[in-house]
């Protein structure tokens, strides 16, 4: 008897419609967000995540409906990230029937905003979204070292994707969702050293994500990722696997899951 | 899905709105698991009263829980409600029941059911873990799908599996005086009290407004439930 490990499939959602973004760039429409967290609940999904990539201001009410209509019948947890920049962002979703809402450029623009959202809402709604880039160690004999993008990876930071995780989970962050913006889009697997060195140096869960392009990827991710979660979006989306193959490969592998 | 429900007879649910977190997930998974019941989410003490039967739900934490539903007037109406009709108190509304909580430096509770609220310590870790994995501190919060093990025969435990997997999210948890009321128990670095029955009360530790199929199963139950239960009978 032991807590499961989870399996959490990403819906990117533009203007209401569900679509997958290949290194956030070539972006392939594939559907109703509805009945995709429909057949995600049904093969078994543990939460559902859904990341509003709606650029326009007027479209981004959108998000909103999609998140009332999937809560209104499907009762596991949601989360919802893109575009979360304000107390009322947060609330709004929340209200919507969203359990968690994934924070990532306005944490960074705003550290307190963490805090302020935590305190608010509680850390267990307050998914902290880090989306970092290997930028030495990877084609150096450097130490390895990481750096945090925003605004869909063309802004780099300067912050050091550990040393923010500890802060942010001081501030009041109740989960992590790493993602690795070199490997996203890519099907190489995780970034299992990023997501390993975090998972180690913080009290709560950790959610791997980026880059995930077979089953032994979502294996690799808990069992050398230290990964609490495992975040996929595109190998379900295409029903390339089902959420069902998924959890049993992983379940082969010695790793607790909920079949 | 097909759930197993026997009641078609209107039953009216107050869900207790005290503003601790947003309870659309609650109002619409009693909904799906009972189509006849009437759902009100409510702060009205008279429409708690009325009411058939009372879920106490939440998030957040136990001093905000507290401290709203002193200011809202209603800790008499949720006293009531819980020494006289079927209740369900989920999550925070489980741990608000207790004698004390060790949260925010330490908080009353409503004294219903005699016992502790803990903290899950940092050191946590998993005792079942082998080899590099035995290393690993467990999380706090507890988050995920977990193992509940009934620990007795119960109506809210009907048509659901021995073992059958909840969704929780919580870093504190009850610790009764006696053994007795304990439900439903699970395994976090050692074995955690997540489910607790007193005469018409019962309380859960996880959501089983997200906790899918099982979850919408125990909500029917709830509202099938007369409220009986005697503690004696159970073998």
């Amino acid at each position: 008897m032991a807590l499961a490990k989870r399996i959490i499939p990403c819906l990117d959602v533009d203007k209401g419609r569900v679509v997958k973004g290949v290194q956030f760039v070539d972006i392939r429409d594939a559907g109703d967000p509805v009945e995709v967290a429909r057949r995600y609940n049904s093969e078994g999904a543990d939460e559902l995540t859904f990341l509003d990539i709606t650029a326009t201001h007027e479209g981004r009410d959108t998000i909103v409906y999609v998140v009332e209509q999937v809560a209104g019948e499907i009762f596991i947890p949601l989360t919802v990230g893109g575009g979360i920049r304000t107390i009322n962002d947060v609330r709004m979703m929340l209200n919507a029937g969203a359990d968690k809402v994934a924070i990532n450029s306005a944490a960074v623009a705003n550290p307190e905003f963490v805090r302020e959202a935590a305190e608010k809402f509680g850390n267990q709604c307050i998914v902290l979204a880090i989306d970092a880039k290997q930028v030495a160690g990877k084609t150096d004999d450097l130490p390895p070292r990481w750096e945090i993008f925003t605004h869909g990876g063309r802004k780099a930071t300067g912050i050091d994707p550990i040393e923010w995780s500890k802060k942010m989970v001081s501030y009041g962050a109740g989960e992590l969702l790493v993602t690795s913006m070199d490997n996203d889009g890519v099907k190489n697997g995780f970034d299992l050293l990023l997501t390993r060195t975090i998972s180690d140096s913080v009290a709560v869960p950790v959610i791997a994500s980026g880059g995930v392009g077979n089953l032994d990827h979502l294996a690799e991710g808990v069992i050398e990722g230290h990964a609490d979660a495992v975040l996929a979006a595109s190998i379900f989306h295409f029903a390339e696997y089902s959420i069902a193959e998924a959890k049993r490969h992983m379940a082969s592998k010695g790793i607790e899951m909920r079949l | 899905m097909t759930l197993s429900t026997h009641s078609t007879l209107s039953s009216t649910v107050a869900v207790i709105d005290y503003g601790m977190g947003n309870l659309h997930s609650v109002a619409k998974a009693l909904e799906h698991a009972n189509a006849h019941a009437k759902i009100l989410l409510t702060s009205d003490k008279q429409q708690i009263a009325n009411a058939d039967r009372v879920i106490l739900p939440g998030v957040g934490s136990i001093r905000d829980c507290i401290g709203e539903m002193e200011r809202l007037d209603l800790v008499d109406s949720i006293k009531q409600a819980a020494a006289t009709k079927p209740f369900l108190g989920i999550c925070i509304g489980m741990q608000a029941l207790m004698t004390h909580s060790a949260e925010n430096e330490g908080v009353n509770c409503l004294d219903i059911i005699p016992g502790e609220v803990e903290r899950f310590s940092d050191q946590l870790s998993d005792p079942l873990a082998r080899g590099a994995a035995a290393d690993h501190h467990l999380k706090i919060p507890h988050m995920g799908w977990n193992q509940v093990n009934q620990q007795i025969k119960h109506p809210l435990w009907q048509n659901i599996t021995q073992n059958q997997r909840f969704y929780f999210v919580h870093s504190y948890f009850v610790v009764p005086q006696s053994p007795e009321p304990i439900a439903g128990s699970t395994i976090y670095g050692h074995p955690v009290c997540v489910a607790l029955a007193q005469e018409n009360i019962f309380a859960t530790q996880f959501h089983p407004e997200k906790s899918s199929d099982a979850g919408l199963q125990l909500f029917a139950n709830f509202i099938d439930w007369d409220g009986t239960y005697n503690a004696s009978t159970n073998c």
